[in-house]
């Protein structure tokens, strides 16, 4: 299988990356190279193995259900001092409306 | 002449869940603190941060799981769900895709006098993104949105439904058994004007008899039961309007504006549907074991289905009765802890008052139960009085005003200090009658002509003569003896 520019195109859109025309034609020919790697593990015979979440075979650690008392104002105000714009404690960001 | 159309309508619900901290980072769920207090590292996606699942939240899927019968899963999977908007710093959502923590289950809901199963798909683990705030009064950002962070890792299960509902009254009733559930498992605080509690509907309208489905449109976000029945009413009306007019229907997503009572589309189709879900590499497999589920199934309490006959065989409750008092595990204890206090006899006359007095006098406070300023035992006391005829119903909900504003603390104390005793004692009430005969002449003449209504007279004069503390059901009586 390969992939043709325009899903190569659809799939910057989706993951809201410019990229010139340039650019779509070497990363097609990236992504199909990829494509060939995957096509070639695909001819292993993979029949009644369960599918894998994770490289490691361990469940999922768990956190108790507990509030980290921390000082949240100082918290607040070093990360926006490396917001490009804040506002009464709100992220200012281009204007979205649905 | 318009044929006849079946409605197919399934709903998601996103449950927020009751923890203390978020479902990925150490930080409190509280709603209403000032913006982005509430918001770590992790909830505000710096690079380089961990998420760690929280215990508790997987604790509330357990045990809605156990309560609506449906499988645990021993192994699900987290992935992310792909999108692009500013309250969602990640860029994706952490859901649960293929694997769900809860897969199947069943509802119950109650549609007029008909019960209805309604068969559950799933239900995940997800978290919750940020708000936007768009210019509004208060603020000076112009042509920009605010962003808080706050609800950004609030945990939260969405439970979805198969489309099984078939009117807007069934998905209100579903919905509302869905949330009396949730409430009484303790797994959510129900609060939907603070959005604890939302539903999203699927619906789509069919020609009877035809077994392939139509095309459905989803309403998103109803955060009260009136806007998910005015929404879904809506939808169809204009499903099906749209279709005798030749028209087709498009698959979409919708919004409900509540002030004009109508739906429109709200995302474009291209990108709708396009998460490209996959694992989360960050988060390991959650694995819950039997003995887990064993442990949480010991804490949970008696579901409301089995509360609502225990109502029944315990206290010899009507169905209707049992129903309304298992409304919320907060009002079944209510009860119950009454009826401890008033005795085993006095039960029915325990739900008449809560059903009755109490019911009334909360809605008009707009309380809740677990806010009643009257504790169980105070209102077990004093139907103990009425029970053994201390007190007539009208002096008792004298009683019960004194209790309520706070003025005393027991009925026993109310009746001692004010002298409310009933007067039931056949010597006193036989003096009070003698003097009632012979003050009114014409009243007893016209009882020995045959005439009915004096005799209420009188029992009126013999109440009005004890101030109300005269037992009436015995007055009655001795006039009866005394002039028959």
């Amino acid at each position: 299988m390969s992939l043709t520019l325009e899903q190569v195109r659809r799939v910057a859109h989706l993951a809201r990356i410019e990229i010139s025309d340039a650019e779509a034609e070497s990363t097609l020919g990236h992504l199909n190279d990829i494509f060939a790697l995957i096509e070639e593990m695909q001819a292993v015979d993979t029949q009644g193995i369960e599918p894998m979440a994770h490289a490691q075979n361990l469940a999922q650690r768990l956190r108790a259900d507990q509030v980290v008392v921390t000082d949240q104002m100082a918290r607040r105000n070093a990360f926006q001092a490396i917001a490009p714009e804040t506002e009464a404690g709100l992220y200012l960001v281009p204007k979205v409306i649905e | 002449m318009s044929k006849a159309w079946e409605i197919v309508i399934g709903i998601e619900t996103h449950v927020q869940l009751s923890t203390q901290a978020k479902i990925f980072s150490g930080s409190s769920t509280t709603f209403g603190a000032e913006p982005n207090l509430q918001a770590d590292a992790v909830d505000i996606a710096l690079p380089g941060v961990l998420p760690v699942l929280n215990k508790g939240a997987v604790e509330c899927a357990i045990r809605f799981g156990l309560a609506v019968g449906g499988e645990i899963a021993a192994r699900s999977v987290f992935a992310r769900k792909n999108y692009f908007y500013p309250d969602l710093p990640k860029g994706y959502q952490i859901s649960q895709y293929e694997l769900p923590v809860v897969s199947g289950g069943r509802l119950v809901i109650q549609c007029g006098d008909q019960e209805k199963e309604i068969r559950l798909t799933r239900a995940h683990l997800e978290e919750d993104a940020g708000k936007s705030l768009h210019e509004q009064s208060g603020h000076s950002f112009v042509g920009r949105s605010g962003i808080d962070l706050n609800r950004a890792g609030t945990p939260l299960l969405e439970i979805v439904s198969e489309p099984d509902l078939s009117s807007s009254a069934e998905a209100v009733a579903y919905a509302r058994a869905l949330h009396a559930l949730v409430r009484w498992i303790g797994i959510c605080d129900g609060n939907m004007q603070e959005g604890s509690f939302r539903c999203d509907a699927n619906v789509s309208v069919r020609p009877l008899g035809q077994t392939q489905l139509g095309t459905r449109r989803e309403i998103k976000n109803l955060n009260s039961f009136r806007f998910l029945q005015q929404a879904i009413d809506y939808e169809v009306q204009w499903q099906i309007g749209t279709l005798e007019d030749g028209g087709r229907i498009e698959q979409a997503t919708v919004l409900f504006d509540p002030a004009s009572g109508e739906t429109r589309s709200m995302r474009s189709k291209e990108d709708a549907h396009d998460y490209r879900y996959f694992p989360d590499p960050d988060l390991l497999p959650l694995v819950i074991d039997a003995t887990w589920i064993g442990e949480v199934a010991a804490r949970l309490p008696m579901l409301p289905a089995a509360r609502r006959e225990s109502l029944i065989a315990d206290y010899g409750l009507s169905s209707y009765d049992a129903r309304v008092l298992s409304a919320s595990l907060d009002l079944a204890n209510y009860y119950e802890a009454a009826v401890a206090e008033a005795g085993r006899p006095n039960a029915k006359t325990c739900a008449n008052w809560v059903m009755g007095e109490l019911a009334a006098r909360l809605n008009k406070e707009d309380r809740e139960i677990g806010e009643c300023p009257l504790l169980p035992e105070q209102l077990g006391g004093l139907i103990a009085r009425i029970g053994d005829e201390t007190l007539s119903t009208n002096i008792a909900r004298q009683v019960f005003d004194a209790l309520w504003s706070g003025e005393a603390n027991s009925a026993d104390e109310v009746i001692e200090r004010q002298g409310l005793r009933q007067i039931s004692d056949s010597g006193a009430l036989e003096q009070l009658i003698d003097e009632l005969l012979a003050a009114n002449p014409t009243m007893v003449a016209e009882f020995r002509a045959g005439k009915e209504k004096a005799l209420h007279a009188l029992v009126g004069q013999a109440m009005k003569a004890s101030r109300g503390k005269a037992n009436p059901q015995r007055v009655k009586e001795l006039l009866r003896a005394k002039l028959g």
